[in-house]
C-alpha cells in the first residue's frame, strides 16, 4: 500500500499542473465549506458571549427575536417606547438586582447613539462574565460627554475631548440634525467584539435633552433650545426604547417575565435573551444550511472536477498501466492506483482548504473585528469541522472509484499490450 | 520433452485461444517447451499471433483449453491474483519502446518489480540491498553515473532507456526474461550492442530469454529460432481459408 502511495504521489506530481488545477478547485470548495462552517459557529458564539450576563430584556410589545435585536444588537428599530413610570415601577421589584435602561433612535454618523446610565457600564456583562473597560477617560457624566465604543473611536479617529454632534434617526446621513447641542468626548471603552464597541453612549436624560422643543421626532420652528437652557430644564426622561434586567436568582426569571408580560398598564414583552437567541437560530438556521448545502455542491463539483481530470488522463496512461502489469501490478492494485491518486488530492485539498480558512482567519481576525464587531477567537477545529474534513476526503476516495474501475477495465483488457 | 517436464521454465501444450467463445481460434500451438538459461528467437511479424503468445505465457490471457506451465506451476490452477504473482517472481518483461513510467526515476524503474513481488525483492536482496543490486546491473548495463539514475527517464535515449527496461527485467532474479522487439527502435549499432548485453546479463543471472522479433537477421545470436509461422497452427486455417 505505501508502494502504491509513492508511486501516486509520483505520478500527480508528474502531472502536477493538471492535477493542481483539481487540487485547487478542491481546495476552494473545502475552503468554502469550512468558511461557510466557521462563520456560523463565530457569529452564533459572538451573539451569545453579547447576551451573556441579562437575564431579561423588556421592551414594548413585540416579537422577541426583534426586540432582542434592536436592544442588544442595534438592529433594527423599535416600534414603540416604555413609559419611564413603568420602568421605575417594574425595577423596583424585590427580585430585580440590576437594570439598564436604553434609549435609541439617534445616531452619529452612521453609529447608534445609546442613551442609558451608570449602570451600563458597571452591569454590563459580555464573552461569559467581563465587565466593560475603559481604554481612556472616564465614563461620561455632564449632560452633554459621551463615552464611545472602540470600534466608534478608531474608525472615526476621535480622541477624549473631541466634539461631536448627533443626528435624528439612525441612517449615516441624517438631514435633521442635533447640532445646537454638541457632545464632548469623555471617554473610550476598550474592545469588546459586542456592538458596545460600535455605539456612542451619553445619558437619558442627554437624549431628553436634545429632543426638547421636538414634537413627533421633528424640530419645531421657533422651539430651539440652547444648551444652556436645556440644564436648566427637567430633564427626566418620559419613556425609554427597552431596558435589560439582572435579578437576584435566576430561578426567578419566568416569573418576573410572566409579571411583565401581563403587566396591566402597558403592553410590555419580556424576553430570556437564550431563548430569543435559539429562535433566532432557528430562524437563521434554514438560510445557513442552505449555505452549507451551496457549499457541499461547490465540493462536489470540485470532485467532479479531479474524476474529469483522472478519466481524461487514462487514456495517455494505458501505456504505463501495461507496464506496471507486466512487472506485477495486479488489476486491484491499478484500482489502487488510481483510489490513491484522488485520495491523495483528497486529503491535500481538505488539508489545504482548512489551512486556507484557519491562516485568513488567523490575518482576518482584526479586520472582521473592525468592520463587524465579529470576535474570531482561534480555536481548535471543532468536531464537526472534523467531520466535514472527514466526509470530503471519504468522498474524494469514493469519486476516484469512477476512474479506477475504468483503469481496472482497461488493464484487465489490455493485459500487457501496450497501447496508446 | 513433456510439457510439464521440470527442466522447462515455461511449457506451453495443447494452447488454443479465442478473443471470445464463438470467434475463431488465433492462437494454436501444440507444444513449446523453454529450458531454464534456453536463448530462444522466435520470429513473428505482426498479426502473428506473438502478443497473444506472450500473454498467455504471463499468465494475463487464459487460454480455452491447453496447459501452460511456468516455473513448475500449472496456470489453470492458479487464481488470477496468483498468476500475477507467479509472473511478477518468474517473468522480466522487456517491449519494444517507452518501457519505463515516465514519473519514476531510473533507480525507482528498475525497483518497480521488488515493489510488487517480494520474490524479486528477496532474491535482489540476497547479496546486497535492493538498490545497490539495481545499481549494479545499471553499472553493468554501461548506465554507472550517478547523475543519470535519479535524472527523468524522458531525457535518456532510447538506447538508454532499453538499457534501463533489460535491468529492470533482469532484477531479482527471475527464471526467464521475454522480450518483444526491444530493438526495433535502436539504430544498428546500438541494437547488436543491446543484443550483447541483453544475452551476457541474462547468461550471469542465470535467465532464460525469449527474444521476439519480425527481424531475422538477428536469430544467428541464439541457440534456437521459432518462426511463429510454424508455432501457430491457427495461422495455417486462415492461409488455407483465404
Amino acid at each position: 500500500m505505501t508502494a502504491l502511495m509513492h508511486l501516486a504521489a509520483r505520478s500527480l506530481w508528474n502531472r502536477r499542473f493538471t492535477a493542481g488545477l483539481a487540487l485547487l478547485s478542491i481546495t476552494i470548495s473545502v475552503a468554502l465549506l469550512i468558511g461557510v462552517e466557521k462563520v456560523r459557529t463565530e457569529a452564533r458564539s459572538s451573539f451569545t458571549q453579547t447576551v451573556a450576563g441579562t437575564d431579561l430584556i423588556v421592551g414594548a410589545r413585540s416579537g422577541s427575536i426583534q426586540l432582542l435585536l434592536y436592544s442588544v444588537f442595534r438592529i433594527g428599530d423599535a416600534t414603540a417606547n416604555v413609559s419611564w413610570e413603568s420602568y421605575q415601577r417594574i425595577t423596583s421589584h424585590p427580585m430585580v438586582a440590576w437594570a439598564i435602561p436604553l434609549s435609541l433612535g439617534d445616531s452619529h454618523r452612521g453609529y447608534r447613539v445609546v442613551g442609558t446610565t451608570n449602570s451600563y457600564f458597571e452591569r454590563l456583562r459580555y464573552g461569559g462574565n467581563r465587565s466593560l473597560e475603559l481604554a481612556a477617560g472616564t465614563w461620561f457624566e455632564d449632560l452633554f460627554e459621551a463615552t464611545l465604543g472602540a470600534e466608534v473611536a478608531r474608525s472615526l479617529g476621535y480622541d477624549i475631548g473631541d466634539e461631536i454632534t448627533l443626528a435624528h434617526g439612525t441612517g449615516s446621513h441624517s438631514f435633521v440634525d442635533h447640532d445646537d447641542m454638541p457632545f464632548t468626548i469623555s471617554g473610550i471603552l476598550a474592545p469588546t467584539g459586542t456592538p458596545v464597541d460600535q455605539s456612542i453612549h451619553v445619558s437619558l436624560e442627554a437624549i431628553e435633552a436634545i429632543h426638547l422643543g421636538w414634537q413627533s421626532g421633528i424640530p419645531i420652528p421657533g422651539q430651539e433650545v440652547s444648551p444652556e437652557d436645556a440644564r436648566s430644564q427637567e430633564l427626566t426622561p418620559r419613556s425609554i426604547t427597552a431596558f435589560l434586567l439582572g435579578l437576584e436568582s435566576r430561578a426567578a426569571v419566568f416569573q418576573i417575565q410572566r409579571a411583565i408580560n401581563a403587566y396591566p398598564d402597558e403592553a410590555l414583552s419580556a424576553i430570556l435573551p437564550g431563548v430569543a437567541l435559539q429562535q433566532l437560530w432557528n430562524l437563521v438556521g434554514i438560510a445557513e444550511n442552505a449555505l452549507l448545502v451551496v457549499a457541499a455542491f461547490v465540493v462536489l463539483a470540485g470532485l467532479a472536477g479531479m474524476v474529469t481530470m483522472l478519466l481524461a488522463s487514462l487514456s495517455e496512461r494505458r501505456r504505463e498501466m501495461a507496464i506496471l502489469r507486466s512487472v506485477g501490478a495486479r488489476p486491484v492494485h491499478v484500482f489502487g492506483l488510481l483510489t490513491a491518486e484522488s485520495t491523495l488530492l483528497g486529503i491535500t485539498g481538505a488539508v489545504a482548504g482548512f489551512a486556507l480558512v484557519y491562516g485568513a482567519m488567523a490575518l482576518g481576525a482584526p479586520l472582521a473585528q473592525a468592520s463587524f464587531g465579529i470576535h474570531l477567537t482561534p480555536s481548535a477545529p471543532s468536531v464537526r469541522e472534523l467531520t466535514l474534513l472527514g466526509m470530503v476526503i471519504a468522498g474524494a476516495a469514493l469519486a476516484g472509484a469512477v476512474p479506477a474501475w475504468r483503469a481496472y477495465r482497461l488493464s484487465l483488457a489490455d493485459g500487457l499490450s501496450i497501447r496508446t | 520433452m513433456s510439457s510439464d517436464s521440470p527442466q522447462s521454465i515455461i511449457a506451453l501444450a495443447g494452447i488454443r485461444y479465442r478473443w471470445r467463445p464463438n470467434a475463431p481460434v488465433v492462437l494454436d500451438v501444440e507444444q513449446l517447451d523453454i529450458a531454464p538459461g534456453e536463448r530462444l528467437f522466435i520470429r513473428g511479424p505482426s498479426g502473428s499471433g506473438k502478443t497473444t503468445l506472450l500473454g498467455i505465457m504471463g499468465g494475463v490471457l487464459t487460454p480455452g483449453s491447453g496447459h501452460v506451465h511456468l516455473a513448475g506451476s500449472d496456470l489453470a490452477t492458479l487464481s488470477a491474483a496468483a498468476r500475477d504473482r507467479l509472473r511478477a517472481n518468474e517473468i522480466g518483461f522487456v517491449f519494444q519502446m517507452f518501457n519505463l513510467i515516465p514519473y519514476l526515476s531510473v533507480l525507482d524503474n528498475v525497483l518497480l518489480p521488488c515493489r510488487f513481488s517480494r520474490k524479486r525483492s528477496e532474491r535482489a536482496a540476497a547479496d546486497r540491498e535492493p538498490a545497490a543490486e539495481a545499481r549494479r546491473l545499471l553499472a553493468r548495463l554501461g548506465l554507472s553515473e550517478a547523475a543519470l539514475l535519479t535524472r527523468d527517464v524522458a531525457e535518456l535515449s532510447m538506447g538508454q532507456q532499453q538499457r534501463v527496461a533489460v535491468a529492470r527485467a533482469l532484477i531479482g532474479r527471475p527464471g526467464i526474461v521475454i522480450a518483444d522487439e526491444p530493438t526495433s527502435a535502436l539504430d544498428v549499432d546500438s541494437r547488436d550492442e543491446f543484443l550483447e548485453l541483453l544475452q551476457e546479463e541474462c547468461t550471469a543471472s542465470g535467465a532464460a530469454l525469449l527474444f521476439v522479433s519480425h527481424d531475422v537477421s538477428l536469430a544467428h545470436h541464439f541457440d534456437r529460432t521459432l518462426d511463429m509461422r510454424m508455432l501457430n497452427r491457427a495461422l495455417d486455417g486462415e492461409a488455407d481459408s483465404s
